[in-house]
């Protein structure tokens, strides 16, 4: 029981540290656009105006939680609760370090696509719940888009599934003590980061929610908490696709000898996760978002083929015993 | 505690949850909740799945069912626009009661999965007969290869069927 | 899928982007830190409207009315009353603030460089009725933009201390009927 009772404080920490690191999220964001774009970014509250966030949470939760009555009620609320479940239990799969991690599940991997592709009926739910035209514009992009990309996101995980040989994450870590996979899968890595953007429907592929084109897409009619719970999940999917690239192609917690005793393994995980989201934000800040025929032109016509490629020469050059 | 987390009782309990929700999909006069029981259905038996040690079927049946499948039923329903009609003759769904039902068991199967994860007794009885992805690959390309590939002929078809129909009529048109 | 196609997939015009947009994490934000920091406003920037003095300390404004009709929102209202000593001079002034768009198309029609605008755009009120100017908040003690300049001593008109024909650049009035030949 005691055992039970730690799992539990365990999961509790994590959680009660994941939600705000999303919240500073978004002012290191906000921060970072502001210096690729020469300005400064929030920098009022508090020291460099590390505060923003909560002050953001302050005024966002005094708004009113309104609920369109053109609306299906039930619907409308489940919609951005689903969105922020699946992505905080996606988590559990995640080894932080060698020993801090909710769940070694022996399906790990599997478990974070069911929960990724899960993760869409926020968006479809909350587009089709809003009855409104942008939010169900919104809410059909969303799914064209996820469901195309999810195809190619566990083509290319795949390849690292033949070289490790198992689903579990850990493992996955593990067998990446001599050498990152990166090595020998950077196509795998490739497909993945961009599946990865478009799961997470960030920009540049932000179809469902295009401003210019659609006001807020499948949240334009969510205020107040429930729209918070949306940006919560936004900004934790980021985090974990950043996790999962390092995870499955960056050694996780594991760092060449020198470098690994400078610093807990748990810090360089993080260290390595926040270069990922520095690297989303950079694509935020720099690439126009395509037309939707364009993005999904791009990932039948170049991601698909590419992935099923990189399946094959890696299955071929594991059965010559090459890799 | 102990009889609540045993195996035997988590899988009756996602069994029920399971035909409880395929019942609200028959019975049910909105064509998104309807999906949504659904989705509450497979999730449910791919509980099941996990409890019998195969945790490779179960992360199959969310990935591919409720994760793809259903989600082109509903991109079908939104596409087509069903909704509109039904909006009218259906009971006003506001009240807490009505809610309840779904949220329910969502909300159970959702406890279990936190057993599940958190029960160390659980996770190694389960491991003991586990059914391993590499035994249903031998599997699938060995004793079933037949209806393997029986399967994926009329996959292949269906693909070139549903190719030929979306062919827009005449070339020029496009673009 | 043609051969262009083919040249977008590499993303190569993508990954420029980035450069590019890297690049600038190096270079100094543009911003001014504004309540702190103020920004360098032009000496003939639009902003607060005055109403300006001579160099003698006697209010330039004749109230023509010109600047009330110049004024595309009617901010603008005044009323004009002759002094015993023959100068014209508005009874009140009035400009609403909360209307101006600072234009300066007051500024472009007043014949007496009476009214102007000034580098000064911290307007804000908490009360609206705050903003509506009367003609004692509008005066200043100086000449402004054009120092020298004073409407009476270059006009034709008679006040008191300086007749007809004693203005600059203006010659004593001429009789006409002493004219004969």
């Amino acid at each position: 029981m005691p055992e039970m009772l730690w799992k539990l404080l365990e999961i509790t920490i994590i959680i009660a540290l994941l939600i705000p690191m999303a919240a500073m999220l978004v002012w290191v964001e906000r921060r970072l656009i502001g210096i690729w774009q020469d300005r400064h970014g929030p920098n009022r509250v508090g020291p460099f105006g590390v505060l923003q966030s909560f002050a953001d949470l302050l005024k966002i939760l005094g708004k009113e939680d309104w609920v369109p009555p053109f609306s299906d009620r039930l619907v409308f609320t489940l919609a951005p609760i689903i969105g922020a479940i699946c992505v905080l239990m996606s988590f559990a799969v995640v080894p932080f370090s060698p020993d801090i991690g909710v769940s070694n599940l022996n399906i790990g991997l599997l478990f974070f696509l069911a929960m990724a592709s899960l993760a869409v009926y926020s968006v479809v739910l909350a587009g089709w719940a809003s009855n409104s035209k942008y939010a169900l514009l919104g809410g059909m992009r969303a799914a064209a888009q996820t469901v195309s990309y999810e195809v190619f996101m566990g083509l290319s995980v795949m390849g690292v599934v033949l070289l490790t040989g198992t689903f579990n994450l850990r493992e996955i870590v593990l067998a990446q003590t001599d050498g990152w996979l990166i090595q020998s899968q950077f196509v795998g890595f490739f497909i993945f980061l961009i599946a990865g953007i478009a799961e997470s429907h960030r920009l540049p592929f932000d179809l469902p929610e295009a401003e210019t084109e659609l006001t807020a897409g499948f949240h334009t009619e969510y205020s107040g908490l429930k729209f918070a719970l949306f940006f919560l999940g936004e900004y934790l999917g980021v985090t974990l696709i950043s996790a999962m690239s390092v995870v499955l192609f960056f050694g996780g917690w594991l760092m060449p000898e020198p470098l690994a005793s400078w610093l807990p393994p748990l810090l360089w995980f993080v260290i390595k996760i926040m270069c990922f989201v520095m690297f989303f934000i950079l694509l935020r800040t720099s690439l126009p978002r395509p037309r939707f025929d364009q993005l999904l032109k791009f990932g039948w016509m170049v991601m698909l083929p590419l992935a099923l490629l990189n399946l094959l020469v890696t299955a071929l050059l594991r059965l010559t015993g090459v890799l | 505690m102990s009889y609540f987390a045993s195996i035997e009782s988590l899988f009756y309990l996602a069994a029920t949850v399971a035909v409880v929700a395929s019942l609200k999909v028959v019975t049910g006069n909105n064509t998104v909740h309807a999906l949504l029981y659904l989705v509450v259905s497979l999730l449910a038996v791919a509980v099941c799945f996990y409890l019998m040690g195969a945790p490779f079927a179960a992360g199959l049946e969310v990935i591919v069912y409720a994760g793809a499948i259903l989600v082109l039923f509903v991109f079908a329903v939104l596409m087509f626009g069903l909704g509109k009609d039904e909006t009218q003759h259906a009971p006003q769904n506001s009240g807490i009661s009505n809610m309840f039902g779904a949220m329910f068991l969502a909300f159970a199967l959702l406890i279990e999965l936190v057993v599940i994860i958190n029960n160390a007794q659980i996770q190694q009885s389960l491991q003991v007969k586990v059914i391993s992805s590499k035994s249903v690959g031998i599997m699938l390309y060995g004793p079933y290869l037949l209806a393997v590939e029986i399967a994926s002929f009329l996959l292949l078809a269906g693909l070139l069927a549903g190719y030929h129909y979306a062919k827009p009529e005449s070339q020029g048109s496009q673009r | 899928m043609n051969k262009n196609s083919f040249k977008n997939s590499l993303l190569i015009s993508q990954l420029r982007t980035m450069w590019l947009v890297i690049k600038h994490t190096f270079t100094k934000a543009d911003t001014v830190q504004y309540p702190e920091q103020k920004p360098y406003l032009a000496p003939r920037y639009r902003g607060r409207i005055v109403l300006t003095r001579d160099h003698g300390g006697e209010e330039r404004c004749v109230a023509c009315n010109l600047c009330a009709v110049a004024c595309p929102v009617d901010c603008i209202a005044l009323q004009q009353v002759v002094d015993d000593d023959g100068r014209k001079r508005a009874d009140f002034f009035r400009i609403n603030f909360s209307r101006c768009i600072l234009c300066g198309f007051c500024e472009e029609a007043c014949p007496t460089y009476a009214i102007q605008l000034t580098p000064d755009v911290e307007l804000a009120e908490y009360d609206r009725q705050n903003l509506v100017y009367e003609k004692e908040h509008l005066l200043i003690n100086g000449p402004g933009k054009y120092p020298d300049y004073s409407f009476y001593q270059q006009s034709g008109i008679a006040i008191a201390g300086k007749g007809k024909g004693e203005a600059e650049q203006e010659r004593p009035p001429i009789d006409v009927k002493g004219l004969m030949p």
